[in-house]
């Protein structure tokens, strides 16, 4: 009993109910949460640059977890080639995804397919997320890669409870980006036309303000998330051509979850997706930890299409 | 119903199913006006006798074509056939009214379990498996289908992508029922009335058949009003709405019709390969599925064939493209997004088109 009473001064771990507790231990509850926080963290970057594309352009990207796959292998290969360790991979990486995934992707295929319609995008991009998927193959090969953690394996220990020392940075990293990303976006001139290229193009034209040179900067911007994102969740999973599979649909799933109009939104939705399958798979079953996210996905759909934090968005007719 | 803009199969108009008046107000009314004049002059005798003869041959080769075949040329179109008519379930929802699915390898899924443990533990025939599989699917289809459609038409999309998921991971984890990744084997060949369906030239025919059956039951339903009015509401909801059309029970009847069409194709592979198991039924062949309609030509009955072939026959024949063959296929579907995103069955509609604005 005295643990129950424990349990009420922390709002998150009462709200799940005290039946899912298999032994009414703290611990693994704690741990969970933050390697899940740790995780999510990761999507988050990958959900806020889709929920981005999506704003600016109107881009349903599919091939967003092929991008950070890709770049994954990308770094995989510097550090084989060159022997560096993953930071330095990291800055060779992200100028080649900058050009590649940023320049490259919005001149050849948005660029082209935006007139048509999002359906033949969505189509494209689903298309470019095999080509990558194949190509990642064909040149790495199908075995999958160790990846160094960037602040490596060590733990912290603080009383029984054994934190990851990488679960820590990563989200440190992850808040400070996100702290940039939103000071750029709701400061500096260029941000707020973004911001405003997002909510409404029309309007942004009229106002003077350069869209085609916005999007662009999007993608660049969803470019650099995405390998930062890739940095930081493959050691999670190793390298491998496939990975971009379950990697885009959790962007995916958590840019919808948390609302697609709204940065906040996505990034609380990767946070939530990352916690959920964590604690799902300890405290209910292993073996349906990837229906969790689904699930919810299905219920925020049914009773709060806008996404939890999202606007409504009013039907253009 | 007897305005020839509601009948006419407006390339421009239907460009976009997911928004359809976004790409109609992009056309505006002279696309409608085209299309009235394309209707009018309908297609050149020599062209309609070159594919008439064209279609002929296909049926021809595809009828004496065993012969000249060995077992793995027969499993190779007999899987063809069974992929046909999946897609041809999606172009139902998609082609015709306007909706994405991306459960068809779910539901195909769940017709090839259904089916072979009707026949394994409950010891039903094959074809009332086949039946209740069918029946059981539809009704899913429809469930699915409605609270999705409450909210907003192409979060049924979101929907479908998480059911096939669902649905795969049941398929992996229940191993008690399902045999778990393992899968089901040696899955009997069914007889039809005496007749063993047990050799692989037999089972082409069966496979060609049910095919043909799938093409000819959707050719009629969309030339019954009821079809009609899917195309309205393809291509202008707001247009079929005023006309009295219900665009939820409509979408819904398309949504659990293709649903039921695409378990169909599962109840048929199972025997086909005699072996089933989760992996076979997982998102990406549903995104496979999607691609195959869209390549080949949404909203042509020719498109689901033609995208078929490009992934199960087409890669045998290029051999020497080997491990590129996937590679490749996904430029193509990007460039074909670019040039002619009617797909290949709508290849000759867009030329014509460009030849009559000319004239």
């Amino acid at each position: 009993m005295a643990e129950k009473s424990a349990l009420q001064t922390m709002p998150a771990a009462s709200a799940l109910g005290t039946s899912a507790w298999k032994d009414s231990n703290l611990e693994p509850f704690l741990q969970l949460l933050i390697s899940g926080i740790a995780t999510g963290a990761a999507y988050a970057l990958a959900a806020v640059g889709f929920a981005l594309l999506w704003q600016t352009s109107g881009t349903i990207n599919f091939a967003q977890g092929e991008f950070v796959s890709a770049a994954a292998l990308m770094m995989v290969a510097a550090m084989h080639l060159l022997g560096v360790g993953p930071l330095v991979a990291f800055v060779i990486a992200l100028p080649v995804a900058l050009v590649v995934f940023g320049v490259v992707f919005k001149q050849v295929l948005v660029e082209r397919l935006l007139k048509r319609g999002d359906f033949a995008l969505v189509i494209a991009t689903l298309g470019l997320s095999i080509f990558i998927r194949e190509v990642s193959r064909l040149v790495m090969g199908a075995e999958p890669f160790a990846f160094p953690a960037i602040a490596g394996d060590g733990v912290l220990r603080l009383g029984s409870l054994v934190i990851s020392v990488n679960d820590v940075v990563t989200i440190a990293l992850v808040a400070l980006i996100i702290a940039l990303l939103q000071l750029f976006l709701k400061r500096t001139f260029v941000g707020r036309s973004m911001e405003a290229t997002a909510q409404n193009t029309e309007v942004a034209r009229i106002l003077g303000i350069d869209v085609d040179r916005m999007i662009l900067y999007t993608f660049l911007l969803n470019a650099a998330l995405i390998t930062v994102g890739a940095l930081l969740i493959t050691p999670k999973y190793q390298a491998k051509f496939s990975n971009g599979e379950a990697l885009g649909l959790v962007a995916f799933m958590a840019a919808i979850v948390g609302g697609f109009n709204q940065v906040r939104g996505a990034l609380i939705g990767g946070f939530l997706i990352g916690v959920l399958d964590n604690l799902g798979a300890y405290y209910v079953s292993t073996t349906y930890r990837s229906a969790f996210p689904i699930l919810l996905l299905v219920i925020v759909i049914l009773f709060k299409p806008e996404g939890l934090f999202g606007r409504k968005e009013e039907r253009k007719i | 119903m007897s305005q020839p803009s509601l009948q006419n199969s407006d390339p421009s108009a239907s460009q976009d199913p997911v928004q359809p008046s976004a790409a109609l107000e992009a056309s505006g009314l002279d696309s409608t006006v085209q299309g009235y004049v394309l209707q009018q002059m309908g297609t050149p005798p020599i062209l309609r006798g070159l594919g008439l003869a064209a279609l002929g041959l296909i049926v021809v080769g595809l009828v004496l074509g065993p012969t000249q075949m060995r077992n793995y040329g027969l499993v190779l179109v007999c899987l063809w056939a069974v992929y046909a008519m999946s897609v041809q379930g999606l172009n139902l929802m998609l082609g015709y009214a306007g909706q994405v699915s991306l459960a068809q390898a779910a539901f195909m899924g769940l017709g090839a379990y259904i089916s072979t443990l009707l026949v394994r533990d409950a010891g039903l025939s094959y074809w009332l498996a086949m039946l209740i599989a069918v029946v059981v699917c539809t009704l899913a289809g429809a469930l699915i289908g409605f609270p999705a459609l409450r909210v907003k038409t192409h979060y049924l999309t979101f929907v479908t992508l998480g059911f096939n998921i669902l649905i795969t991971l049941v398929l992996r984890n229940e191993q008690w029922l399902t045999g778990g990744t393992g899968g089901i084997q040696n899955i009997p060949r069914p007889s039809f009335f005496g007749l063993e369906l047990d050799t692989n030239v037999r089972y082409y025919y069966f496979c060609l058949i049910m095919l043909a059956l799938v093409t000819i039951a959707v050719w009629f339903m969309l030339r019954s009003p009821w079809g009609r009015a899917f195309k309205t509401l393809r291509d202008n909801p707001a247009r079929a709405e005023s006309l009295g059309i219900s665009v939820v029970s409509h979408t819904l009847l398309a949504f659990a019709l293709g649903s039921g069409i695409a378990s169909l194709a599962g109840v048929v592979y199972a025997p086909l390969i005699e072996y089933i198991e989760p992996a076979a039924f997982e998102l990406p062949r549903s995104l496979m599925f999607l691609l195959m309609l869209i390549v080949g030509g949404r909203g042509t009955l020719a498109g689901p064939f033609i995208g078929a072939f490009l992934v199960t026959i087409l890669p045998e024949w290029l051999r020497f493209t080997q491990e590129y063959y996937l590679a490749l296929f996904a430029l193509a579907v990007m460039a074909l997004m670019i040039f002619f995103p009617q797909g290949i069955a709508g290849l000759g509609d867009t030329l014509r088109r460009k030849l009559i604005a000319r004239r």
